[in-house]
């Protein structure tokens, strides 16, 4: 007796703004049958264009956070007993590969290289995954699809792919998109008037140009549209900035302060 | 102390917290005198000043313990007299009265606190540079597209690529009136630059203004372009950074009457400097001088002119170079037409996206850079830089660097330990042989150095070392153990499923607690080369007692190497800690005797560290480069672009070795040649110097977990 876990649909079209070719990279890749890799810095939409490719085709989207602990078992799935019987439970992963649905490893690197392995016959042209336990060989239908991502700003020395799994994927540029279409998402998903928007991605910009310098990461599009929120929500602009913006950010005394002047600067 | 004060919101701390930090803080001293009263005094300021005081009261301590107590003990009464700065202002006026007249003046000056505020509020309303010039250059940092340094000058004025302010400002009533000042006068220097008050490709200004320079009413014509720019520049600014605009005004106040009627052509956001120009003569007509605005700010068109047009060459070539790099990987090298085809570069403000007939250009990061410089400084990326650049045929110098300039001289009979390849950039290849590197030991120094070190950041390292032992503490559980402290839940149900289905369970039943093993070798390199003198060699040492403290409870291997040299035939590598040797007395002794040596060639010193750290057996191999900023040699080619691609070039072959890179530079200027030197490593700028020693353990933290 096996138990798969129920897969659901997205049934609402997602908002997602293309910021370049990458519906239709994507798109290509599906009909390829090749795995894709998004790249890029946190908050830029990755996770929201997955969501959105997976309505666009129709396909069942699972999603796996990785962290450190996890383990094959997590993915590919478990022996359990239930009353005086033992039942195996699909993972994810191989729910995924079963309903051919759109499987998303989110950070990738958290995950321990030797978990990250199973994916490999995966993500090659044998398109298989090994469920050790059951002797058994998931042969992925057509319109399964592995997706992950990472994101490379990260400094530790001690967090990379390794080649021979990067080396499997299509490989995605994610990157904040351009003023103009940056601004057209926080006050879409905001809630705010054109010119907040402006403005906000106005700050998002001055941070990204202390990147490196004081700071390991600039604003995200995520953290822009926090601030719209609160905006929308009847917060005076700068202070919904410093919450949102400066205090996340950093903790550093000096530069917190060189951020509240730089939202001082735009509103 | 604190690395990272907590927001002004966080808990106060009660008064047993407070008496742990307390004597924590004092500990060095009195031990039988009791906290607790002191603590007590403590519990009803806000977090941030209790933090304030903690700060304090451990810095004065490292000089005086009794100072330290003064201060915690006063604290209650100083803040409801004194804000935050006037509280600083307090404590280091004792620790000064102390250094110049000891114990018993520095005790008067702190208890007569009324004293203390009395002469305060009398003071002049003075503001320093040095007051402000970190937060400022950060600032300017965040609003450029292109880094701009700061440094003090006679007067405020920029000749593009440093704003030059007043080292004091005191033509306002009131010491923040003039910070504000600061402030404007900079943004409205770097407006100058990112605006095109220099001109463009379609604007001349040296030609504009060639009929008044050289004639007795230069000085007149300068001072009303100088006002008329300010006019056109805050609307600019005013448009794209309101806040920014707004704080102009209120310093600027109600704008002078001949400036009044010039508004509706000249505050327009989209003005530009020809409109300023074309209103010049004008103005200059009727003799009368330019209105003095309180925010006034210099021009000195021949310099900037001067600097501008060297940066444009340099961009130019860059650009140049990229493109024809990229036309022949595309195979279409030589095509004629290809000069012909203009560059579609938007209009400056924004300038992310270049394209070449209408294909986006992927220009490498560098190129980038000097072409969004281009766009800034001529309006548009000039067509000539689409003729492939001649990459120049690599030509033997005459001058034999080393060998003309005495630098063989130097090297007396010593044979050198090793000899490694430097990389010739234009050349495109290595030079064999050519560095000649030298190692020996740091020569002992003051014992007594580091436990001085350690005395003074005695809180901090107790908080590093909490820090790491956690890291290291990070136990993990393994399952499936064939014994262990705990049953493994999903080995137990396994191993039943298996039963049943009538295969042979496996006995690893159990979960086992065991220390993560790291695995993780760091090599540190410090930079020794002249330029680290003073502040900077402080730091470093101070650093390295931090770093030796923090890695100590981690566990890792790690070494500590330092670099200088003095040409290609005389590079020195300075031994301060070798991987197998202990954290003892003798490196101790050595770290208290890392100096400032000569000059800073990297390549060698990273190929050689290199090569050691390869040596160790380790899964991961970490090599922290600490420098000052750019690669420089003596009276060779080093100093340039040479050193810089060198450098890059040694990183690139440790990152092909397995050897991952950090570098940490420490430059208030954040250079921004840094990206391209650094290419296969990461780095990091540091802005301020005094902080390294605060920050390198949570840098070496980030770096490895
Ligand atoms: N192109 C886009 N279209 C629509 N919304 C976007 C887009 N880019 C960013 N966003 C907004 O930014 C938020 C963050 O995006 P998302 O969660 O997809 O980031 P991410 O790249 O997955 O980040 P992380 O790496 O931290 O997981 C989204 O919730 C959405 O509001
Ligand atoms: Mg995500």
């Amino acid at each position: 007796m096996s138990l798969s876990p129920e897969l659901s649909r997205i049934t609402e079209e997602p908002y997602y703004q293309p910021t370049g070719d990458e519906v239709a990279l994507f798109e290509a890749s599906y009909a390829r049958r090749l795995p894709v890799l998004l790249k890029g810095p946190t908050g830029c939409g990755k996770t929201r264009f997955v969501e959105y490719m997976a309505w666009r085709l129709a396909r069942p989207l699972v999603t796996v956070a990785c962290h450190d602990d996890l383990t094959t078992a997590d993915l590919v799935g478990r022996y359990l007993i239930v009353g005086n019987e033992t039942v195996w439970v699909d993972g994810p992963l191989t729910a995924a590969v079963r309903a051919g649905a759109i499987c998303y490893l989110d950070e990738i690197v958290e995950a321990r290289k030797d978990t990250i392995v199973v994916i490999h016959p995966l993500a090659d042209s044998r398109r298989v995954l090994a469920v050790d336990k059951r002797g058994e060989m998931v042969i992925a239908p057509d319109s399964f699809m592995l997706v992950v991502s990472y994101n490379p700003g990260y400094q530790s020395v001690l967090k990379e792919i390794k080649p021979s799994t990067r080396q499997r994927f299509v490989a995605f540029d994610f990157d904040y998109p351009e003023a103009a279409v940056e601004a057209g998402i926080v006050s879409r998903e905001g809630g705010v008037d054109a010119e907040t928007a402006r403005r906000l991605v106005k700050l998002g910009e001055l941070t990204r140009n202390l990147k490196g310098a004081g700071l390991d990461e600039g604003a995200s599009t995520r953290l822009l549209v926090h601030a719209a929120q609160l905006i929308a929500a009847g917060i005076a602009p700068q202070a919904a900035c410093i919450a949102a913006v400066a205090r996340a950010l950093c903790d550093d005394a000096d530069m917190n302060g060189t951020l509240d002047d730089l939202v001082a600067a735009v509103f | 102390m604190i690395s990272s004060p907590p927001s002004s919101n966080a808990r106060r701390l009660f008064g047993e917290e407070l008496e742990t930090r307390l004597d924590e803080v004092l500990f060095a001293s009195h031990s039988h005198r009791s906290a607790t009263d002191i603590a007590l005094g403590l519990e009803a300021l806000t977090r941030s000043q209790q933090e304030r005081v903690l700060h304090w009261a451990a810095v004065a301590a490292g000089t005086y313990a009794e100072i330290g107590y003064q201060i915690a003990a006063f604290a209650p009464k100083a803040f409801p007299l004194l804000d935050d700065a006037g509280f600083d202002a307090w404590v280091l006026a004792g620790l000064d009265a102390y250094d110049r007249h000891g114990g018993r003046a520095a005790m008067d000056l702190l208890r007569d606190l009324e004293g203390f505020c009395a002469g305060r509020d009398g003071l002049r309303p003075l503001a320093r540079l040095s007051e402000i010039e970190a937060r400022l250059t950060r600032f300017i940092h965040g609003l450029s597209g292109r880094p701009l340094a700061l440094a003090a000058g006679a007067a405020a004025w920029t000749d593009t690529e440093t704003i030059y302010l007043p080292t004091e400002q005191e033509s306002q009533p009131e010491a923040g009136a003039n910070r504000r000042l600061y402030k404007v006068q900079a943004v409205i220097l770097w407006a100058q630059t990112r605006f095109g008050s220099f001109g463009s490709t379609a604007v001349d200004l040296g030609q504009a203004l060639a009929h008044w320079l050289d004639t007795e009413d230069q000085g007149r014509c300068l001072r009303w372009l100088s006002a008329l720019e300010s006019v056109r520049l805050e609307a600019r600014i005013a448009f794209e950074l309101p806040g920014l605009g707004a704080e102009i005004a209120a310093v600027r106040g109600p704008w002078p009457a001949a400036l009044a009627a010039l508004l509706p052509r000249l505050y327009q956001p989209q003005a530009t400097l020809a409109d300023t120009l074309a209103l010049l003569p004008l103005c200059l007509l009727d003799g009368k001088d330019a209105p003095r605005l309180p925010h006034a700010v210099a021009i000195d068109p021949a310099a900037a002119l001067r600097v501008r047009a060297l940066r444009i060459e340099r961009d130019m070539k860059t650009v140049s170079r990229a493109i024809s790099a990229l036309e022949a990987s595309a195979g279409s090298a030589g095509r004629p037409e290809q000069a012909e085809q203009r560059m579609a570069a938007p209009a400056a403000d924004d300038a992310s996206q270049l394209a070449l007939e209408g294909e986006a250009l992927a220009l490498p990061p560098e190129a980038r850079k000097a072409a969004l410089s281009l766009v800034q400084d001529l309006g548009e990326v000039p067509p000539e830089c689409l003729v492939p650049a001649d990459p120049g045929p690599w030509q033997p110098t005459h001058l034999d660097s080393a060998g003309k300039r005495g630098g063989e001289d130097l090297v007396g009979h010593r044979e050198a330990d090793h000899r490694y390849d430097e990389w010739d950039y234009r050349r495109r290849a290595y030079r064999k042989n050519w560095c000649h590197l030298f190692e020996s030991d740091v020569a002992p120094g003051d014992p007594a150095y580091v436990s001085g070190v350690k005395l003074r950041h005695a809180g901090l390292i107790k908080q590093i070392r909490k820090r790491f032992e956690m890291l290291r503490g990070e136990d993990r559980m393994l399952g499936r153990q064939p014994d262990g402290e705990e049953v493994d839940l999903d080995a137990v149900v396994d191993a039943i499923a298996d039963r049943r289905g009538g295969l042979e369970p496996s006995p690893r039943l159990f979960s086992r607690r065991v220390r993560n093993q790291r695995s993780l070798a760091a090599m540190f390199m410090i930079d020794m080369s002249g330029s680290t003198k003073g502040w900077v060699n402080e730091a470093e040492r101070e650093s390295l007692v931090m770093l030796c403290e923090a890695i100590e409870s981690l566990g890792d291997a790690y070494a500590i190497y330092g670099f200088s040299g003095w040409t290609r035939t005389r590079s020195d590598i300075y031994r301060i800690k070798r991987f197998e040797e202990a954290y003892d007395d003798a490196v101790r002794a050595r770290i208290a005797a890392v100096e400032a040596k000569d000059y800073t060639r990297m390549g060698v010193a990273i190929r050689h560290l290199t090569r050691l750290l390869l040596r160790e057996p380790a899964r991961h191999r970490l090599l922290v480069t600490l420098s000052d900023g750019r690669p420089d040699d003596f009276g060779d080619e080093y100093r340039g672009h040479y050193g810089i691609e060198d450098t890059r070039r040694a990183l690139q072959e440790a990152h092909e070795q397995g050897v991952k890179s950090y570098c940490i530079t420490i430059d208030r200027h954040g250079a921004d040649y840094l990206a391209h030197m650094y290419g296969a490593a990461r780095f990091t700028v540091l802005d301020d110097v005094k902080k390294l020693p605060l920050k390198i353990a949570d840098i070496y933290r980030r770096l490895s977990s």
